[in-house]
């Protein structure tokens, strides 16, 4: 099955809530409404046609000027069909939150957790949302956000300069 | 006394006794217990919260993060080719294995074609990282079983490895040797000649590896039959490499979507059945006689030929001609004070490293800087796993696991 098929294949299953395909340099990504994400990833691993079974990675990026600021990137990979897909939502900043994908592939787990450390999204129903890589007590953000400083925040920022050259 | 901790369960010594009543009780209590961080077989920092009823894993908690170093969030700060260095600062034990498949990734995103000899000498010298990989898992996953003298066998073979890379390109760990289009420099006669000695030297040396291993009843009773993980599991899980082809799961990314020279070399990719730890370990010593193999077919099919693309826009001037010419140096400067122009859009490149699949997915906005670079870290992926896997185990097999992944932290925290 080709990309443009499995694009076309999404489409016709999910009107409603398939927003665009995009091919470029051989990968596919769709962007799907929020609200949809669960049941096009069901889809996609159940469908008989499209088989994917195996996940790859889950990310996140942050756009901060548009109206829904953050994307939440899945990329799933089908082991028997060979074929590779991104499937992609936007969240907006005053409610971002989607649906956990943790039922249908376990993998999703620490790889959403990760997400919500680095960039603050919620994911609903996820067993354990916890912070993964940053303190369970850290309270400076979301480090990759667009809007924290690479220096990072707290308590780096209120040391003075001590001038210890020489006189 | 009383005991109000919930966890604390009390007993009958023998509940079917007529006398039961009278009996004395025995209270058992789940005992928590932190390993790590600053365990030696944590392979890096790692603390494991580990849940124990007697000596029994109930239940395991990966701690991670002590080496997060916000690799993700440099690269949104540098050029394309300044995160080269920061690549391998990720598996720092294969920091080849990281340039390359970073390098594949970018040029996938610029569209560049790589020139044949330098992917012969790219699938080479990643073959020879991945025997270094592999040693270096054999080495330590003995030693933390308890066998010594595999690990001095194993180190001794991979220093030879080490100084040919320190020949090469000046660093034994911290390579930096891949380049975005092609490679740095070229192989010289002795790094050459000394390649096929040790092609020579190699395999009856991995049949001594072997000896040690596959009579050693300690050996074998800390593998088989641990860390067990079903086909379906693991492909649920998301585990790649040797983990999940233990497992039977034939997913191997140099036979799924070939890449560099591997098409043009005949290897097989070695499957388990079991998906114990046993099986895992014995597909890594298969994929040292198919990296030998594969090593060897290289050097016969390499023609010469130029080993950077042709893009003055985006890859670097020979190092020789930087010194010598203005526009060369311009160009250098050029690239690595601006950058290159990548186009607008996103790519994934997954590499078959030797733990599994290390991909990386890259956001461009144009200009010189990734807009986001997200790492696929496979040691990350298998850590999710690890609670999975552990239950039920005993209390010394938690170290076995960590082994059975071929973690590396500064991977898996990046």
């Amino acid at each position: 099955m080709s990309l443009q098929q499995l694009a076309n294949r999404i489409q016709e299953n999910f009107a409603d809530g398939f927003l665009q395909a995009v091919e470029w340099r051989g990968d596919l990504a769709v962007t799907v409404r929020r609200d949809k994400l669960h049941e096009v990833a069901q889809f996609l691993r159940d469908d008989p046609a499209m088989d994917f079974d195996y996940i790859v990675h889950v990310s996140s990026v942050d756009w901060p000027d548009d109206e829904e600021r953050f994307e939440v990137v899945y990329e799933f990979y089908s082991i028997k069909k060979r074929h590779r897909i991104r499937l992609k939502t936007r969240v907006p900043e005053s409610e971002c939150v989607v649906d956990s994908l943790t039922d249908l592939w376990k993998g999703a787990d620490f790889m959403e957790r990760e997400v919500y450390d680095m960039m603050g999204i919620r994911f609903r129903h996820h067993p354990d949302l916890r912070r993964i890589l940053m303190p369970d007590d850290y309270t400076e953000g979301y480090p990759l956000r667009k809007d924290f400083p690479l220096r990072g925040r707290g308590w780096r920022d209120t040391f003075e300069f001590l001038d210890e050259t020489a006189r | 006394m009383a005991f109000e901790d919930q966890r604390t369960t009390v007993y009958k010594v023998d509940p079917t006794h007529p006398e039961s009543e009278t009996l004395p009780t025995l209270r058992t209590e789940e005992l928590l217990l932190n390993m790590g961080p600053q365990h030696p077989s944590t392979h890096g920092v790692l603390k494991v919260i580990l849940e124990l009823e007697g000596e029994r894993l109930v239940k395991s908690t990966p701690v991670m993060g002590f080496l997060h170093r916000g690799v993700e969030k440099l690269a949104e700060e540098g050029t394309y080719h300044q995160f080269i260095p920061h690549t391998d600062r990720l598996d720092y034990v294969c920091a080849m294995y990281n340039n390359f498949a970073y390098c594949r990734a970018v040029e996938k995103l610029m569209n560049i074609t790589v020139p044949e000899r330098a992917e012969y000498l790219r699938t080479i010298v990643a073959e020879v990282q991945r025997i270094i990989g592999h040693q270096f898992w054999l080495g330590t996953q003995a030693l933390d079983i308890g066998a010594m003298t595999v690990f001095f066998y194993c180190f001794r073979d991979r220093e030879i490895l080490l100084d040919w890379f320190d020949e090469l390109c000046g660093a034994r760990l911290t390579t930096s040797w891949y380049r975005i289009g092609g490679v740095e420099r070229d192989f010289t006669p002795s790094l050459l000649a000394k390649l096929k000695q040790f092609l020579d030297y190699f395999p009856p040396k991995i049949d001594e590896y072997v000896v040690f291993l596959e009579k050693n009843r300690i050996w074998l009773a800390r593998t088989k039959g641990v860390a067990v993980v079903s086909a379906e599991d693991a492909v649920s899980f998301g585990l790649s490499g040797p983990t999940l082809r233990g497992s039977g799961v034939d997913y191997d990314l140099r036979k799924a979507e070939p890449y560099s020279a591997y098409p043009k070399c005949e290897f097989s990719v070695p499957l388990g059945k079991n998906g114990d730890t046993y099986d895992r370990y014995w597909i890594r010593v298969m994929e040292l006689y198919e990296s030998v193999k594969i090593i060897k077919q290289c050097l016969e099919q390499m023609q010469d030929g130029p080993i950077m693309a042709d893009v003055p826009s985006v890859t670097l001037p020979p190092k020789q001609r930087v010194f010598t010419n203005l526009e060369s140096m311009i160009q250098q400067f050029k690239l690595f004070s601006q950058g290159f122009n990548a186009p607008p859009g996103e790519i994934y490149c997954g590499t078959e490293a030797h733990k599994g699949e290390l991909g990386f997915y890259i956001v461009s906005t144009g200009g010189g800087k990734p807009y986001r670079l997200k790492i696929r870290a496979p040691s990350f992926i298998h850590m999710g796993a690890f609670d999975h896997m552990s239950r039920g185990y005993m209390i010394a097999d938690a170290i076995t696991l960590f082994g059975t992944y071929d973690i590396v932290m500064g991977e898996c925290d990046r």
